[in-house]
């Protein structure tokens, strides 16, 4: 199963909230330079499931490796692994405090431990990445919430993480600014960053991502390439659920 | 001899009152500030044990009268660790402190419980380790948000000082109380005394909020949270 080119494992993630199993022995790898897209009706999980991998949830059962190490059961090394997965939020999270380039500096600075000099100007290249140099001096309330999240996607992106989880980067997003958003993440794809997209911008995900797993009550329904998943889906549920999005 | 020349002789003995005063003033918001900021940290991110400890402290210095706590410390509490001989102005300015400090505390809580979880998700997330994301991402944010809140501590403190007259602390209500028993004049003393303590406070809250303004970053002004 594991060939030099999986970064991330998952086996058998599971995670229950009081009577409620969130997730259920979830299962999957992750190769270099992958996009594997996570749909589904709100509620099946999908974020639980991101989050588990980070071990911002610490799940129940089940194990995670990034790179053959256990990310699981890491004790104090969490913190190692947590700055090689590179997470973005729905609510962007920026740290309300700083500014745009501070954002982007401050875990270099205070986790990487690089000097001023370079940490800023590896902040002020992520933030030309994601078109926002111009941007570097504003607080985040001075921000649009497109440019908010692309902000938070060059804090995470500054980490040279080995992997970015993205946890429906643009649903608090209102519908003119999301497309800035998703063109950031469409040439972290083309770049070849590795990266897990929780998300129901349904058409984004199915031109961008590698595989598409279609999640209902904490399991993994189905999973494919995108036009298998479109085309010829085998399950009904996955259908309608699709079927829905392909109108727009 | 009128009323003017008495004032203006006695000013430098009166100004040695107002130096302790705002000395105590100071002091106390200090130890206060030294004590509140951890305490409220403990009492939010702390174990089980700590956050009791923090609470029986908050509870202790909150529930009890400002006099009593001098009156205990100064007369109990001093003596019994062999402390005697540690002046007035001392014992004053940390049982201030200590008291001040109960209150800071409930400032500083609020403040950091007011902050969104995912500032600590975000920070976690990057990497930093619990200690990290408090100092470079909570305590700071915590910092602006209470600083309304903290800057009524100092009109309340400065008001408090006075009672350290009851202790011997030489301030402003005790050298005041000196001239009024030596000119038997006692109330143009005492009005005197008090135009001193509303210049005191005018003086420090216009400081407080030029402070606010001062570090004010978009998001965090006044009235923003």
């Amino acid at each position: 199963m594991t060939t030099d080119d999986t970064i991330l494992r998952v086996e058998g993630l599971a995670k229950s909230f009081g009577t409620t199993e969130v997730l259920k022995e979830i299962s999957f790898t992750v190769r270099k330079g992958e996009t594997k897209a996570f749909i589904g009706p709100s509620g099946t999980g999908k974020s639980t499931l991101l989050r588990c991998i980070n071990q911002l949830i610490v799940p129940d059962r089940g194990r995670v490796y990034l790179h053959g190490e256990e990310v699981t059961h890491a004790g104090a090394k969490i913190n190692q692994y947590r700055a090689k997965i590179g997470m973005v939020f729905q609510n962007f999270n920026l740290f309300d405090h700083l500014t745009a380039l501070r954002n982007v500096e401050i875990a270099l600075l205070k986790v990487k431990g690089m000097k001023e000099g370079e940490a800023r100007e590896k902040a002020l290249f992520e933030l030309r990445r994601v078109g926002l140099e111009d941007r570097a001096d504003h607080y985040p309330a001075q921000l649009s919430g497109g440019q908010a999240q692309r902000v938070s996607i060059a804090r995470a992106l500054a980490m040279d993480p080995d992997v970015m989880l993205f946890d429906e980067p643009t649903s608090a997003l209102d519908p003119e600014l999301t497309g800035e958003v998703l063109e950031v993440i469409r040439e972290l794809a083309q770049n070849g960053m590795t990266m897990l997209i929780v998300t129901h911008e349904m058409r984004f995900a199915l031109s961008i991502a590698d595989e598409i797993c279609f999640m209902e009550h904490g399991t993994i329904l189905e999973r494919g390439p995108p036009a298998d998943l479109r085309d010829s889906p085998a399950f009904e549920r996955t259908r309608q659920f699709a079927g829905r999005f392909a109108e727009l | 001899m009128d009323l003017a020349a008495i004032l203006i002789s006695w000013f430098p003995f009166l100004l040695t009152g107002i130096v302790a005063t705002l000395g105590l003033v100071f002091a106390a918001l200090g130890v206060g500030f030294v004590i509140g900021l951890p305490a409220a940290i403990g009492q939010v991110y702390g174990s089980g044990p700590v956050r009791f400890l923090v609470n029986v402290y908050v509870w202790f210095f909150r529930g009890l009268p400002l006099l009593v706590l001098l009156f205990l410390f100064y007369f109990g509490i001093f003596p019994a660790l062999g402390l005697g001989d540690v002046s007035p102005f001392v014992v004053g300015a940390i049982v201030l402190g200590l008291h001040g400090g109960a209150y800071q505390a409930e400032i500083f809580r609020g403040a950091i419980l007011s902050i969104g979880e995912g500032q600590m998700t975000a920070a976690r997330t990057l990497g930093m380790n619990r200690m990290q994301a408090i100092r470079h991402v909570i305590l700071p944010q915590a910092l602006l948000i209470a600083l309304p809140g903290w800057s009524n501590e100092y009109p309340t403190v400065l008001t408090d000082t006075s009672i350290c007259y009851a202790i011997g602390v030489t301030e402003l209500l005790t050298r005041a109380s000196v001239i009024v028993s030596t000119e038997y004049i006692a109330m143009p003393i005492y009005l005197a005394c008090a135009g001193i303590y509303l210049v005191l406070n005018y003086t420090g809250i216009k400081a407080l909020h030029l402070l606010e303004k001062r570090v004010s970053i978009p998001g965090f002004e006044a009235g923003s949270n």
